[in-house]
């Protein structure tokens, strides 16, 4: 008998699982149109590799992984494209995502290339994840995390395998069928996901108020002759379903806090994702269709087998229930499900339950009070917590919206399960308080994270504005520099001209030394000439010019010659 | 269509603050009749005081403080508040005292800190300790047991007697007053009296605490179990506080038995029940982690013995129960109970999780 | 009485000393406080605080010139998170510097009427415009802080505050105000 181990805390609740098994899983009717979000998944959003106008087959490739961490979407049934808008999906926000709208045109041909793997023994692990990552399998427990890199055990050792059949919230029962029905397929896919993570043994767990899919489980591992295979009950407590909590029942460890369950060697899947990954494995189709549960205020509760895409209000209506008299719908379970804004929105593959509230249902669901009370410190928060917390101090520090003493707390550690809501005495939304920090939260890092680069935009400009001031300082002290004549180039000029002035001096001088000839009018002069030579004479005589002065020498030489 | 789109859960457990009052109410009525049948008609007409007085005044400070009244009357503080504090009066105490320490209880200790939910102390203890501080000889004049059977005091009799301070013929006033068990044997030991000697001279006692107290006592007991069972209560803070009354009483008493009364006479006296199960384990004054609770019920054991031991006051619970309030949050900061998933994993090199995850033994 | 008056003496110079020792051997360098609070403060440059820039606030802080609720942009979530470096109160946020819109805008330059002036692109703290003289400016939606400092230079009155739109990568829950208004008030 294996030793089973507990968690902290945990609520039991009503289960309301009956009403909604009471008949087989039948196929959900074909809609009229299907709308399939590019986003189904944790990571990247996928792209469209199809246009408007486009004909597709059923299981044909519509939109391309983004990247690593993201998947491929199929269509679901053949049509036309008729639009890739913003379409209302199933989130908090009510904001509309970029979806693939196809018409059906009922004929529901499949797509020719079916590639199921003959004998999966032969392909490398590589492979079979590869094969899985194309037929866009994703966790279908409601994460949504891309099956093919949890199947990727990179160079650790896997010791156990745990398949999760939990399915602890009141209401859903699309696990159940599953496994009742089902469980030799889930069986096969068990055996494709242990061997592409060359895991040690597998360990299913259900809780115990499951026992016909337990029965169904335990003979078919006795005819596959799986010994490596584990199925057992666990108590049948919320949330015994979390991936941690589930690990720790079943294993006694605690996945490490900020670490993932490969630390400790497990790694955890949901049964609807073994069933998804044999039908891609062994017969070869895409994950287009899974199993939902249809519960709450509807005439007919019960599991259909539902094509990805199909908009919420026809399996509504399909199952009896009034679209006129809908007061709430939750995708998933009544403790942890969201609240739709609008009907139209599409089932994704992380859908797993339909919960119908309606203003003249028979099967009303229990709400809250109206009036909200202060925190009157019970402590029966602190006592429900799976994970330990305080989540009494979490709500005092996110109502003061002190987002660092409310990381102090482990907020982040809190998997929003809902269990210290639900035990509250003073009605207080808990988890509406915790989901506000944690976005608060993320928002104010990506504020910083612009913050600094704005910082460093700022500084960049106040460095640059420096720069362009220097380099104009000095393209105007060049400039004046230019203007300003300088010393020594001046004294040059002088030189020259002086030079200039010396030589047509000397030039003249020897001119008249070379000069022979007298002039022709100084002979016989009269007296009255000779006396105004003479007094021409003395009046250059006393002008002191040297020109001058030596012509009065020459024409006195000459005169005295003459004499 | 307007569909509603609020954060999930969904569902909720219909627990409320109403219930849970109501339910620590109805523990508290076997030890109501008890204490009726020995000690008269006293105590439930000061439950009618203090409760009516308690619903006025918290009226009255909601309308000043401009808060809804209805949601805060319906739901059962007051109503307890007022309850618990007319348990802790004499019987025959005049109305007017019941009113003052109700009013006082609700208007200062609870709503001039912020109504439900603030209050960083217990309000019945804080209008108790006002009484007792103010008007020392009206919180003493305790009833011998017995008393409602062997006098034949009716119904309207005791209500002229609150109301109007005067007895009727056939009684006097020092006829009334009797000391508790508690008193009795703190003023005697003080004449240098063994306590087995005052056990044995003093008619008040009965087997292991006083007469119709012990009986008193134990309904009390039993409520608080129910209260237990039925997880309006945890068992930390009960457990905490009687087990470290016992051992501290227990450890005296065997070092002196003469000087020192029993662990039994402790647990069975004065309001160490009532505070074990129904004062000190108030949420909104108490601590509120689980081992946070055990260290506060720890400290009011011990300073209900050495208060009683050692103080002035013959029974320490109130003052015991305050001081522990102001250690609540120094004491809850440092007991925060470990997170899943943060463990130790240095010397353990990752395998070895915790002690219980020897996986070798599981295959 | 001599003897009380010499034992005093001798006690005050003994803690006198103690405290001399301790001043001097457990001295703290004064750490980079502007850093640190320029660190909390949200860049966006605008002014409003009254000094030009977040640096030069932070600096002011430091000294001791300015108080720690001038930041419109910041928000109470700054002026908390100042409070608790500086160990101080938190107080509201001064009216006179601005009220704390909940809503971020980026700046859109209507390109129609932009006449290639290089006014804003002057103004912008962090060079989010981007534009040459005669040529068509545009606004760097990513790096836009969201400041308004461009609007006031703009000799045409082209550009806009238009809020940034919100989609699923940065959509938050709201904060339960109901529930809270319920618990306080009628």
């Amino acid at each position: 008998m294996r030793r089973l181990f507990q968690f902290h805390g945990g609520v039991q609740l009503k289960e309301h699982k009956k009403e909604a098994m009471t008949q087989p899983v039948q196929a959900a009717h074909l809609p009229k149109q299907l709308v399939l979000p590019l986003q189904q998944h944790i990571g990247a959003p996928a792209e469209a590799v199809v246009a408007v106008g486009d004909k597709v087959l059923k299981g044909q490739l519509i939109a391309r992984p983004g990247s690593t961490v993201s998947a491929p979407v199929h269509a679901s049934s053949s049509g036309t494209v008729i639009a890739i808008a913003g379409h209302p999906v199933s989130h908090p926000s009510h904001l509309n995502a970029p979806c693939v709208i196809i018409d059906t045109d009922g004929e529901e041909r499949w797509h020719p290339d079916r590639h199921p793997v003959a004998d999966y023994h032969k392909l490398p692990p590589e492979k079979i994840r590869e094969h899985i990552r194309d037929a866009g399998i994703v966790g279908m427990g409601g994460a949504g995390f891309p099956a093919h890199i949890k199947l990727n055990a990179g160079n650790r050792v896997v010791d156990t395998l745990i398949l999760n059949g939990a399915e602890c919230e009141p209401y859903i029962t699309c696990d159940e069928m599953l496994l009742r029905e089902r469980a030799l397929e889930v069986i096969v896919g068990l055996r494709i996901m242990r061997y592409a993570l060359q895991a040690k043994r597998c360990i299913i767990g259900i809780e115990n108020n499951k026992a016909a899919a337990f029965r169904a489980l335990q003979e078919q591992v006795r005819n596959t002759g799986a010994d490596f295979i584990d199925v057992i009950q666990v108590p049948t407590v919320y949330p015994t379903g979390g991936e941690k909590q589930l690990i720790r029942v079943l294993t006694g460890k605690e996945v490490p806090a900020k670490g993932l369950p490969l630390d400790i060697g497990v790694v955890c899947h949901n049964v609807g994702t073994a069933y998804a990954v044999y039908r891609a494995v062994e017969l070869g189709e895409p994950l287009i269709s899974r199993y939902v549960t249809i519960a709450g205020s509807v005439a007919h509760a019960r599991n259909l087998d539902v094509l990805i895409g199909t908009p919420i209000i026809d399996l509504i209506e399909e199952c009896g229930g009034n679209r006129k008299t809908l007061s709430r719908v939750i995708l998933g379970g009544p403790m942890m499900g969201t609240a739709l804004h609008d009907v139209t929105a599409p089932v994704t593959k992380t859908t797993n339950c339909i919960l119908v509230n309606s203003t003249v249902g028979d099967v009303p669901l229990p709400s809250r009070d109206k009036h909200v009370m202060p925190c009157i410190r019970c402590g029966n928060c602190a006592v429900a917590c799976p994970v330990d917390l305080l989540p009494q101090q979490l709500y005092w520090y996110a109502r003061a919206k002190d987002f660092d003493k409310v990381q102090d707390y482990h907020l982040f550690d809190c998997i929003e399960c809902g269990c210290c809501d639900y035990v509250c005495p003073s009605q207080i939304p808990l988890v509406h308080y915790f989901r506000y920090a944690k976005t608060e939260i993320w928002a104010q890092q990506h504020e910083k994270t612009l913050a600094d680069i704005a910082r460093e935009r700022h500084q960049f400009r106040e460095q640059r504005l420096e720069r362009d001031k220097r380099e104009k300082q000095e393209r105007h002290k060049k400039k004046r520099a230019a203007l300003k004549p300088p010393g020594n180039a001046v004294s040059k000029e002088e030189e020259a001209k002086k030079a200039a002035i010396q030589a047509a001096l000397d030039r003249a001088k020897a001119k008249r030394e070379n000069q022979q000839t007298e002039p022709k009018n100084t002979q016989d002069l009269t007296p009255e000439q000779q006396q105004k030579i003479d007094e021409a004479n003395a009046r250059r005589a006393k002008s002191n010019n040297p020109l001058i002065n030596s012509a009065l020498d020459t024409q006195n030489v000459q005169q005295d010659k003459h004499s | 269509m307007n569909l509603a789109t609020p954060s999930s859960p969904h569902i909720h457990s219909g627990i409320h603050i109403t219930g849970m009052m109501a339910r620590v109410c109805l523990a508290l009525v076997p030890a109501i009749i008890a204490y009726t049948w020995f000690f008269g008609w006293g105590l439930c007409i000061n439950i009618l005081i203090a409760v009516a007085t308690a619903l006025c005044a918290e009226a009255l400070m909601l309308r000043i403080r401009r808060r809804p009244i209805a949601p805060f009357l319906t739901d059962g503080s007051a109503i307890l508040t007022g309850l618990l504090l007319a348990f802790c009066l004499p019987p025959f105490s005049p109305w007017w005292i019941t009113v003052l320490g109700t009013a006082f209880a609700i208007i200062v200790a609870k709503q001039l800190y912020g109504g439900l939910g603030y209050n960083p102390f217990n309000p019945a203890m804080v209008g108790y300790v006002m009484l007792l501080i103010s008007f020392p000889l009206e919180m003493t004049q305790w009833v011998p047991p017995n008393i409602a059977n062997q006098l034949e005091i009716g119904f309207l009799d005791t209500l002229t007697i609150i109301f109007t301070g005067s007895f009727p013929y056939f009684l006097s006033i020092d006829a009334l007053s009797m000391a508790t068990p508690l008193d009795a044997v703190k003023t005697e030991l003080g004449l240098n009296l063994t306590v087995s000697e005052i056990i044995q001279s003093n008619a008040i006692f009965g087997d292991f605490g006083g007469v119709g107290w012990e009986w008193v006592g134990n309904w009390i007991l039993l409520g608080g179990v129910w209260l237990i069972y039925k997880r309006i209560i945890t068992w930390h803070i009960p457990l905490a506080v009687m087990g470290s009354l016992f051992v501290i009483s227990f450890f005296f008493f065997m070092l002196d038995p003469d000087t020192y009364a029993s662990p039994m006479f402790h647990l069975f006296s004065g309001a160490t029940l009532l505070a074990a199960f129904f004062i000190a384990t108030d949420p909104v004054s108490a601590s509120t982690t689980p081992r946070g609770r055990i260290f506060y019920g720890i400290g009011i054991g011990l300073f209900i013995y050495i208060i009683r031991t050692w103080g002035s006051y013959p029974d320490g619970v109130a003052f015991a129960v305050l001081l522990m309030n102001m250690a609540a949050p120094t004491i809850d900061y440092y007991t925060q109970p470990r997170v899943f998933g943060y463990i130790n994993t240095d010397k353990n090199d990752g395998k070895k999780q915790s002690p219980e995850s020897d996986t070798k033994d599981n295959i | 009485m001599l003897s009380a008056i010499i034992a005093l003496s001798v006690l005050a110079a003994v803690f006198g000393l103690l405290l001399g020792y301790a001043a001097i051997r457990f001295k703290v360098e004064g750490d980079p406080m502007v850093d640190k609070i320029d660190a909390l403060l949200p860049q966006t440059q605008c002014g409003q605080c009254t000094y030009p820039g977040c640096r030069p606030y932070a600096q002011a802080i430091a000294n001791g010139e300015a108080d720690i609720n001038q930041c419109p942009p910041g928000g109470e979530t700054t002026i908390i998170a100042l409070a608790d470096l500086l160990g101080r109160d938190p107080k509201p946020l001064n009216a006179e510097n601005g009220i704390e819109e909940n809503i971020k805008t980026v700046a859109i330059i209507d390109e129609k009427v932009c006449i290639g002036c290089t006014l804003c692109i002057q103004a912008c703290p962090v060079d989010a415009i981007l534009g040459a003289a005669k040529q068509m400016h545009t606004v760097i939606a990513s790096e836009c802080t969201g400041c308004d400092l461009c609007l006031p230079p703009c000799p045409v009155d082209c550009i806009d505050m238009v809020p940034v739109n919100t989609d699923s990568t940065n959509w938050k829950w709201s904060f339960p105000e109901e529930a809270d208004k319920q618990e306080k008030t009628a």
